[in-house]
């Protein structure tokens, strides 16, 4: 079997820039320098025009208007862009009080306690045990007083796509401006705002096999959505947005975003076999968990609890795969996920679960080394695990009384 | 594009040096982890910006633990400005009126939230009054923030003076060193400054990155929440090839800051007797300057209309910044200086980058002198 290790199966955490891309942004690094702001000479309205194209290629993929692209650093500053700026330049008008779900990205829901801070008021719904929002509790919780919505497209770390469409419908018929943090959907699944009912979405490179350091905004013209902005200075991207446009790293987003829109189709299918296949191997090992719904999420995630397993030591045993335990952005801490805590999981099962996120270079055999080796090692741990011994001997845990030293 | 145009417009942005670009390939074409992540991919990424914060720390004299990594200057300057506000009750900001917008606007916007902000004017030699200073510090003063070096005139301030000036009447100091870094030996520790903004692509590194250089007792609020980057002051996936580009360009540039500074400065030398004897009136003259910078304009020629003729013979420069280049006002920072609109409409900014040449020099007066004569012709006929 060839495969080489680490196998990278983290791609939810980032990608590596497509050769093709890093092929278009190199020539943005090297002769075409100029600064896009400079007006005065060829260097500068060299790389403009390089910028323009790129925001038709982001817009083509989301069917938006390029003059809806605003770039940001990334799909963090985006968040907080959005949140932050259409809350305060609203808040008069609309109202100080934001819907959001607890498990949102932390570039979500920091912002949103930072306006709690502020003095607005937040509810942060708590999904189904299949991590899909429930309409109904949604439209409870909108008020007279809502200026603002965030909810996911796809979820980091379980890969559950919310309904969109029916969210949105519900912010407009109470006119309150919804925010779709689109970061793990783009070149997943088909994103079309002249039809969804969004006013603002953000979006990330480096999911989507861009370079990292570059994102965007989409804000609705049609009925205009207005910010205000935070990162103020030369007036750029229409006073959204100030500061030098980083043309090499606009050109790499672009490119990045046209072979989305072009390959997306083939691309998903062939993931959807992999993660099929993955799926298949794993469930044949006993008390495995999906988390997450099956059906409503993106073919590229699966994460997986392994019961009866200490979740440090199953991290250590799969070093051969490079994966995630909990999101990347807070998986420096020895919390359990709180994405998984808010499905319902216990402390133990959300430790124990492993994010398999699967892309572009992910084989055929990658997955089937990927299958044996969790057999292999869980068979181990468990081996070593009393909790399953006990398991096996048809002891309910729950109902044990432990002694404490 | 003129293959043969020669460019002077460094203080808009520079060329990546091809050493930053080799050092950035690898974080370009081969598999990057997301550096928060645990596996050896994220480990490597990790370890790439721990080594790029120190180059950048060594440059400005400061320690790794005092810089924090960001998309860029502007983005350290509203960082500084909102951050350092945002942790204290509104009370007086000071900006000189000369800053770069990046530092006025996002002042300006915090009188929306309380705060007062007081405009230090500035002399018609580019440096901002300190008497002025000193009695706008009588009234409580959270923060100072005043250029090291203007990126129009390239003026040098005297930070140190300023800085003591600030510590007397305790308030913070924040400098915008973007234009400063690379072109002027920078010591943070010895500089009295408590934060400094710095940025990539003024210096041979990548655009879409720079730093805050923070005095670790300032308490200041992130501008950007999230999943806890760069101690959670700065959230937001690291941009690792950028970061790394960064670091390099920082070391570099500090390595060869003295030969790079002797010939720029003999390269402005040449430019600006030729200049002198056209009939240039030079900006900021009298004072001390960034060694690479000119800012002069022609009596009664538009610099607008001159850089155009100019970028037609193959010479790329500016009038006024690129970041306001949209714009036909006169230079702000002139009208700050007292310079009258009617001479500061002409005003165009050259400014060398180390790959230029004394040759390169000969031809710009040249031309300089063709489209003089020319425009002046024209304006004769006109009448």
């Amino acid at each position: 079997m060839s495969v080489n290790t680490p196998i990278y199966l983290d791609y939810s955490a980032t990608t590596p820039v497509d050769p093709r891309v890093a092929e278009k942004m190199i020539p943005y690094l090297t002769e075409h320098f100029g600064n896009p702001a400079s007006r005065s000479h060829v260097f500068g309205w060299t790389a403009e025009k390089a910028v323009e194209t790129a925001r038709e290629q982001v817009a083509a993929l989301v069917n938006a208007d390029p003059k809806e692209i605003v770039w940001t650093s990334g799909a963090t500053e985006s968040n907080n862009l959005a949140i932050k700026g259409a809350a305060h330049f609203y808040a008069s008008s609309k109202g100080r009080h934001i819907i959001t779900v607890a498990t949102e990205h932390k570039a979500v829901i920091d912002p949103v306690r930072e306006l709690e801070r502020q003095g607005f008021e937040a509810t942060f719904l708590e999904p189904e045990p299949n991590g899909l929002v429930n309409l109904e509790k949604f439209k409870a919780a909108l008020r007279p007083d809502t200026v603002l919505a965030s909810v996911m497209f796809v979820n980091n770390e379980i890969g559950v796509i919310q309904d969109i469409p029916a969210i949105g419908a519900l912010c407009r018929a109470n006119g309150t401006l919804f925010h779709v943090d689109a970061a793990q959907a783009t070149g997943k699944v088909d994103i079309d705002l002249e039809k969804l009912p969004v006013d603002l979405m953000s979006f990330s490179a480096h999911k989507t096999y861009g370079p990292k350091g570059i994102g965007a905004l989409y804000v609705r013209r049609k009925p205009r959505v207005r910010l205000e902005a935070q990162m103020h200075g030369g007036g750029h991207e229409r006073g959204f947005r100030s500061g030098t446009l980083p043309t090499h790293q606009i050109v790499g987003m672009g490119e990045a975003f046209r072979i989305a829109r072009e390959e997306m189709a083939l691309e998903n299918a062939r993931i959807r076999r992999l993660r099929d296949k993955l799926w298949a191997g794993l469930s044949e090992i006993e008390e495995v968990y999906l988390n997450g719904d099956l059906k409503q999420r993106v073919p590229h995630n699966l994460n997986v609890s392994f019961n009866f397993v200490e979740g440090e030591s199953l991290i250590m045993a799969v070093k051969d795969i490079a994966v995630s335990s909990g999101s990347a952005c807070t998986s420096a801490s020895l919390e359990p996920s709180y994405v998984l805590r808010a499905l319902g999981r216990s402390d133990e099962l959300a430790h124990s679960s492993i994010r398999f996120s699967i892309g572009r270079n992910t084989t055929e055999e990658e997955i089937d080394y990927t299958v044996a080796l969790l057999k292999a090692k869980i068979g181990k741990l468990r081996e070593l695990s009393p909790l399953w011994e006990m398991f096996q001997e048809g002891i309910d845990l729950n109902k044990v009384e432990w002694a404490a030293h | 594009m003129t293959a043969a145009a020669v460019y002077f417009d460094h203080n808009a942005t520079t060329a990546l040096d091809p050493r930053v670009l080799a050092a950035m390939l690898p974080a370009l074409q081969i598999a990057q982890g997301n550096p928060t992540s645990r596996h050896s991919y994220g480990r490597s990424a990790r370890h790439a910006i721990d080594h790029a914060r120190e180059q950048v720390a060594a440059a400005v004299g400061a320690h790794p633990s005092q810089v924090i990594f960001t998309s860029g200057g502007t983005e350290s300057d509203n960082f500084a400005i909102q951050g350092i506000a945002a942790a204290q009750t509104p009370a007086q900001l000071i900006v000189s009126s000369i800053e770069h917008p990046a530092v006025s606007r996002p002042a300006m916007a915090l009188q929306g939230r309380g705060w007062k902000v007081a405009s230090i004017r500035a002399g018609n030699d580019g440096k901002i009054q300190l008497d002025k200073l000193e009695s706008a510090l009588k009234q409580k003063t959270a923060l100072v923030s005043v250029m090291m070096a203007n990126n129009e005139t390239g003026v040098l301030q005297d930070i140190p003076a300023i800085a003591g000036l600030a510590r007397q009447h305790v308030a913070l100091l924040h400098t915008d060193a973007v234009q400063a870094l690379g072109k002027i030996a920078l010591d943070f520790h010895a500089s009295g400054v408590h934060a400094m903004s710095l940025s990539g692509h003024k210096i041979g590194g990548p655009q879409g990155v720079g730093a805050l250089v923070i005095d670790k007792r300032v308490d200041l609020r992130p501008l950007l929440y999230g999943g806890g980057q760069e101690k959670g002051l700065r959230s937001g996936t690291e941009n690792i090839a950028a970061i790394v580009g960064f670091g390099l360009a920082c070391e570099l540039a500090v390595r060869e800051l003295e030969a790079r500074s002797k010939h720029c400065r003999s390269l402005r030398e040449r430019l600006e007797t030729g200049l002198q004897s056209l009939g240039a009136v030079i900006f900021g003259r009298e004072a001390e300057r960034l060694p690479n910078t000119s800012f002069f304009a022609f009596p009664d020629i538009e610099g607008e209309t001159l850089v155009m003729a100019l970028d037609r013979k193959g010479y790329a420069v500016a009038s006024g910044s690129a970041c306001s280049s949209d714009s036909t006002e006169p230079s702000h920072v002139l009208m700050a200086m007292g310079i009258a609109p009617g001479i500061a409409r002409g005003a165009v900014r050259v400014s060398f980058g180390h790959t230029n040449t004394g040759a390169e020099v000969d031809g710009l007066l040249a031309v300089l002198q063709e489209e003089l004569s020319r425009m002046k012709r024209l304006a004769a006929i006109a009448v």
